[in-house]
């Protein structure tokens, strides 16, 4: 006989209009249970890729808050919307070519500069990062610190769609880890080894060996693997 | 040494980058440690005046609560805030004014920013260096001077934004001395220049060159009527646009002779005996540096 697991429904309202879904559902299962097919604003379902970037407010608060819908979960009288994609400049650069100085960010993203310091950007970030402060430290020409700063970004896009300065921050930030990563970061050797071990071929032999097993056969040295690992 | 907490502004990160390495150098000569803020944003740049344009004073009073969390958190020998830029002092000086008078709004801005753990209460105190340097004497400076300025004409140039307006102004809006003492501890020939206080057009030179370099033209010729060989500023606006506007100063009068202008602090550097890579005296579009060396300097 099938097992019936009883679910409390709680209410929410998607684009205004009120559903019942299941207490303690993501905002994205919650729209797939109220029968949205979600081809855009959902994507890895584990808070990495940025795609399902939600507003929200709570009942009876005034304040929008900001949130992954594959991370959230609902609570009763929600009002839910997602912002899957925000509109913004995308600068096209060769990372071999940039001059990278103290204002790099004005033949890229010149509109930092603009940044009132409302830390707006800040207050709807689903990553907690302090997004004002590596703007701030951006336009200063603190690479290192904006990306540091920015590293947690997901590029989901709320703090771009909420600055009233109209700051694309996580573009800009993205360019400032890349010529962090490029020009200003040590090197480490051990990267460089490793490339050259890889390019000789010394892992060849070992990935013909994995590329023949069965699926089976890898699933047991996965998990035999894991369990080399001491987890204290 | 004597550690107070410091606040340098986008502008002494980017084009005024040796108005603050001199200026760190010379007050560790003089025994004081300048401690920059872990934590701080753009200062606003500019005052907004209208009265009820509050979010324009978020951004200062973010740095003054960032000094109100270091006053909190660590010992300080001096809590007050140490400021280089005339116009990061103006605008902080300004709003700090209007949030610890006016309550009302000093509890909107700080309602405003309900991210932070403590709110504003407007008791942080703004200083500019120069005041610091007033304090510590110019007596007790003179007397580390290892290298004097003599027969340099300086003619020190003040803006607006270190006198203007009176409550905020670090000095007499009419008849300003304080860097004319520091010169004259240095060892320099002080030049007075009755457009000492005019100004210099700040942000019109982004687009409106012509009048810039009218201003410009203006200030750097009653300087030299009166004998300057050098001005010194503690503004990299000013400095901007009386330094790189003297480009289209000469398009305009072929007749103009250019004249160097430099941070206040540069000339410090030379004067102390102090490691001259820290003035960056080669950063300027008039190079002060054939002046200096025929004053027998070696830079």
């Amino acid at each position: 006989m099938m097992e019936v697991i009883e679910v409390k429904l709680v209410p929410i309202f998607i684009l205004s209009r009120r559903f019942e879904v299941p207490e303690g559902s993501t905002i994205i299962t919650a729209m797939e249970y109220a029968g949205f097919k979600l081809k855009k604003g959902v994507g890895c379902r584990e808070g990495f890729c940025g795609a399902c970037a939600s507003l929200y407010r709570l009942e009876g608060e005034y304040k929008l808050h900001g949130g992954l819908g594959c991370q959230t979960v609902v609570q009763p009288n929600m009002q839910i919307v997602q912002i899957p994609y925000t509109p913004s400049p995308k600068a096209i650069y060769d990372l071999e070519k940039i001059n990278v100085g103290e204002e790099i960010f004005i033949d890229f993203y010149p509109e930092i500069y603009r940044c009132l310091s409302c830390n707006t950007c800040t207050k709807i970030c689903p990553q907690d990062i302090q997004v004002m402060d590596y703007v701030q430290a951006g336009i200063r020409g603190d690479l290192e610190l904006m990306a540091n700063t920015s590293f947690d970004c997901i590029m989901c896009g709320l703090c771009t769609a909420r600055c009233p300065a109209e700051i694309t921050q996580y573009n800009a930030a993205l360019l400032a880890r890349r010529l962090f990563g490029k020009y200003i970061q040590k090197k480490g050797k051990f990267l460089e080894d490793r490339f050259k071990q890889v390019m000789d071929g010394k892992f060849e032999e070992g990935y013909t060996e994995l590329m023949s097993l069965s699926k089976e056969d890898l699933k047991k040295r996965y998990f035999d693997r894991e369990l080399n690992f001491s987890i204290t | 040494m004597k550690r107070i907490p410091y606040y340098p502004g986008c502008s002494l990160k980017t084009k005024a980058k040796h108005f603050e390495t001199s200026a760190i150098e010379v007050a560790r000569a003089l025994d004081v440690e300048m401690v920059e803020l872990p934590r701080w944003n753009c200062c606003g740049a500019v005052h907004s005046l209208a009265t009820d344009d509050l979010m324009h004073h978020v951004a200062p009073v973010t740095d003054l609560l960032r000094v109100q969390e270091l006053k909190q958190s660590q010992k300080w020998d001096d809590a007050r805030l140490v400021v280089l830029c005339s116009m990061c002092l103006n605008v902080l000086k300004r709003t700090n004014k209007r949030v610890k008078d006016v309550l009302e709004d000093r509890n909107k801005i700080n309602d405003f920013m309900y991210l932070e753990e403590t709110r504003y209460d407007g008791n942080v105190e703004v200083v500019h260096y120069l005041e610091l340097l007033k304090e510590i004497g110019f007596d007790k400076i003179q007397e580390k001077v290892t290298k004097p300025l003599t027969g340099l004409k300086v003619s020190p140039y003040y803006g607006c934004l270190l006198l203007r307006p009176k409550d905020i102004g670090i000095d007499d809006p009419e008849s300003p001395s304080i860097q004319e003492d520091l010169f004259k501890a240095l060892g320099c020939t002080v030049i007075n220049n009755p457009l000492k206080s005019r100004c210099c057009g700040s942000y019109h030179t982004l687009n409106d060159k012509a009048l810039v370099a009218e201003l410009a033209h203006d200030i750097l010729t009653s300087a030299q009527k009166a004998g300057a060989e050098i001005l010194t500023t503690s503004c990299p606006l000013c400095a901007y646009n009386l330094d790189q506007r003297q480009k289209e100063v000469l398009n305009k009068y072929p007749g103009f002779k250019p004249i160097p202008v430099v941070y206040f602090t540069e000339l410090m550097i030379l004067a102390l005996g102090l490691d001259k890579n820290f003035a960056g005296l080669e950063k300027h579009y008039i190079d002060p540096r054939p002046l200096l060396n025929c004053k027998g300097e070696n830079v």
